[in-house]
């Protein structure tokens, strides 16, 4: 189907795939069995440019919008998930950068990104912070000309690889939500350290790590935004990135969909191909049907976020939810028509049924997800009635 | 160091047919693609630029949609593009190509070194990198697998051979053909597509590069095509079995009684 993407966006395209297809499919098995950081497609990423695309142009980007960045997502996520949710984790975490930091800042982090010397990190998550942000206990103490961070965060991916990580601690917890704040803190800076690396049922090549503060004095010019709008700064950046989840689940359920068509053509039971099969093409058509229609959703939402407009939670939410369901409905029926070769290693289908799971968990879980577009709804329809 | 890059269209020949009847190559409605032999060209002068500094210029000659190969060396890197193009350069061999090319290489001018591809995959002919470089007046090193050293005024390359590589200095400037193994080629890039898109080649005729028409095209090739024909299909063929002693003296029959021996 057409979607008018602007000629920008057809280049995006056009660049990840021949990225995939090039640097990231033959190698995707093995960077899975190994759980090895994709540092050969990081490069190849960073050469094409693609880590440029969600950067303003005043800083070496190319200043596209939330689209652009999906349908970059979108077609590094078809080749492989791993790889791709390292490359969006960058962007990820230095969205806020781009939506929040100061003109220094900007100009100080932003070119090393867009040129993909320096992956970027999102640091929320903690033990006891998952779907409930309000349970951050790391903390952030004022003292000079310095914050003291101290904390633990759980499951921060390209934690460890990533050299700028976006990361939310408690600056007074006597005022609630409104008590956190938003710090840039580099690799390397003392008391900074990374904990326990996850081992992973998916995308297992990307890195999950903990990061440990300790006394970590971090200068006060990289608090992002101002003291107290580190929840803001967070939720803003997850409803910008939202549909790049959606971006990533979509990639997944459409590399597993193009497996499945491909072998029920060339499968012979019963002296036909499978995909003869009123069977095996209803689950087919059903697919399909499911991918193009997320497809629209993430495209959509896109659109609407980049034209600007100012409340997008709710739709934002929906890009998320409906095309990680799908993807996991999708590869798994992938796996069912492949039987019991789907099953095998030797097969791609296995990797992207582990891969799809995480998509409905990340970045909110859907049931989490479900609440933000149920708390819209309902304060919507108030509205309604008042006016 | 001002590098100078031959590049090529062909038809990609994964897509291309012979026409059973003339023997000719169908090049009709083929996707033309630049010789993947040229990429690696490319490439490492893309690569002695990012180390040494300097600019890489791409030139090919052909029809005008040759010029598609120049914006696909643009979006890669390369810094200029030029291309020769007009009706006195049909139908030209691998001489009059290469005497256009040189000529083109010194209205270029003051090129330290020129890198092409081993062969062209339509052709095959590995010609055109020496010739240039005879005409030119230059040391010519060919299927360079590595290059070692480069200094402005030489350069060290390993030079593949059946037995392995010969280690060479040479004064530049110099002519260079690559072998694949000497690099991998990169990817084009998002920012280099967007220079290509605005890019218009600079176009050069005979008379733009001080050429004698009559060594260029059809009427300065020396070269005459008698006939194109697939190979013959090579019978299989024949395993005499048994016993060394009794093998051989059967064989050695054979071969008497046709006449070999």
């Amino acid at each position: 189907m057409d979607y008018f993407l602007t000629e920008q966006q057809l280049m995006i395209r056009e660049t990840a795939r021949q990225v995939a297809r090039e640097r990231i499919v033959p190698v995707r098995a093995e960077l899975d069995e190994k759980e090895e950081f994709p540092w050969e497609v990081v490069k190849a990423c960073a050469a094409a440019d693609l880590f440029a695309i969600w950067v303003p142009e005043a800083y070496g980007g190319l200043g596209g919008g939330i689209l652009d960045l999906c349908v970059c997502v979108e077609e590094l996520s078809r080749a492989c998930a791993g790889v791709a949710v390292s490359y969006a984790a960058s962007a990820l975490g230095t969205i806020p950068i781009v939506l929040f930091g100061s003109e220094e800042q900007k100009a100080k982090y932003l070119p090393d990104v867009a040129a993909g010397r320096k992956l970027g990190a999102f640091a929320l998550t903690e033990a006891g912070a998952g779907s409930d942000a309000s349970g951050v206990q790391t903390t952030a103490r004022r003292d000079g000309d310095h914050y003291v961070l101290n904390g633990t965060k759980q499951w921060i991916t390209n934690g460890g690889d990533a050299e700028t990580y976006t990361v939310v601690a408690i600056t007074d917890r006597s005022r609630g939500p409104r008590g956190a704040s938003a710090f840039i803190v580099e690799k390397g800076t003392p008391g900074f350290t990374f904990g326990k690396k996850e081992i992973k049922m998916g995308i297992r090549s990307s890195s999950t790590r903990e990061l440990v503060f300790t006394d970590c004095r971090v200068p006060k010019e990289n608090l992002l935004g101002r003291e107290g709008q580190g929840f803001i700064i967070a939720m803003k950046t997850l409803d910008k990135s939202r549909p790049g989840i959606g971006a990533q689940a979509l990639g997944i359920a459409q590399g597993a969909f193009d497996e499945a068509v491909a072998y029920s053509r060339q499968r012979v039971q019963f002296g036909h191909p499978i995909s003869s099969f009123q069977a095996v093409q209803h689950m087919l058509a059903n697919m399909a049907i499911k991918i193009e229609a997320s497809r629209s959703l993430i495209y959509s939402v896109a659109r609407f976020i980049d034209s600007g407009v100012k409340d997008y939670s709710k739709e934002s939410a929906m890009a998320k939810v409906f095309p990680s369901d799908t993807a996991m409905e999708v590869t798994t029926d992938a796996v069912q028509i492949l039987g019991g070769y789907g099953y095998m290693r030797d097969y791609p289908v296995e990797k992207m049924m582990r891969d799809a799971k995480i998509t409905q968990i990340y970045e909110g879980t859907n049931q989490v997800i479900r609440n933000v577009i149920g708390l819209a709804l309902v304060k919507e329809f108030a509205k309604h009635v008042q006016a | 160091m001002k590098i100078v890059v031959c590049i090529k269209q062909v038809p990609d020949t994964v897509h291309v047919r012979i026409n059973e009847r003339t023997g000719a190559m169908e090049r009709e409605g083929v996707p033309a693609v630049v010789n993947p032999y040229d990429l690696y060209a490319l490439e490492e002068a893309l690569r002695l630029r990012e180390a040494h500094g300097g600019s890489v210029a791409a030139l090919t000659m052909g029809p005008p949609q040759a010029e598609a190969v120049l914006r696909e060396a643009i979006a890669l890197g390369a810094d200029e593009g030029y291309h020769l193009s007009g009706r006195e350069f049909a139908g030209g061999d691998t001489l009059a190509t290469s005497y256009a090319l040189a000529r083109a290489v010194e209205r270029i001018g003051e090129v330290r070194l020129v890198l092409c591809g081993k062969q062209a995959i339509d052709g095959d002919t590995a010609q055109v990198g020496p010739e240039l470089a005879e005409h030119l007046g230059l040391p010519f090193l060919g299927f360079v697998r590595r290059v070692r050293e480069a200094h402005p005024g030489r350069i060290v390359v390993e030079r593949m051979t059946e037995e392995g590589a010969d280690a060479v200095e040479s004064p530049l400037p110099a002519v260079l053909s690559v072998v694949k193994e000497i690099n991998t080629p990169r990817l084009p890039s998002l920012k280099g597509k967007m220079r290509a898109k605005s890019f218009k080649a600079t176009t050069w005729n005979a008379a733009a590069i001080g050429a004698d028409e009559t060594r260029l095209g059809f009427a300065g090739s020396p070269t005459k095509v008698v006939k194109v024909f697939h190979p013959e299909a090579r019978r299989g063929g024949e395993i005499i079995a048994g016993e060394p002693a009794e093998a051989v003296a059967r064989l050695a029959e054979r071969l008497r009684s046709q006449g070999f021996c």
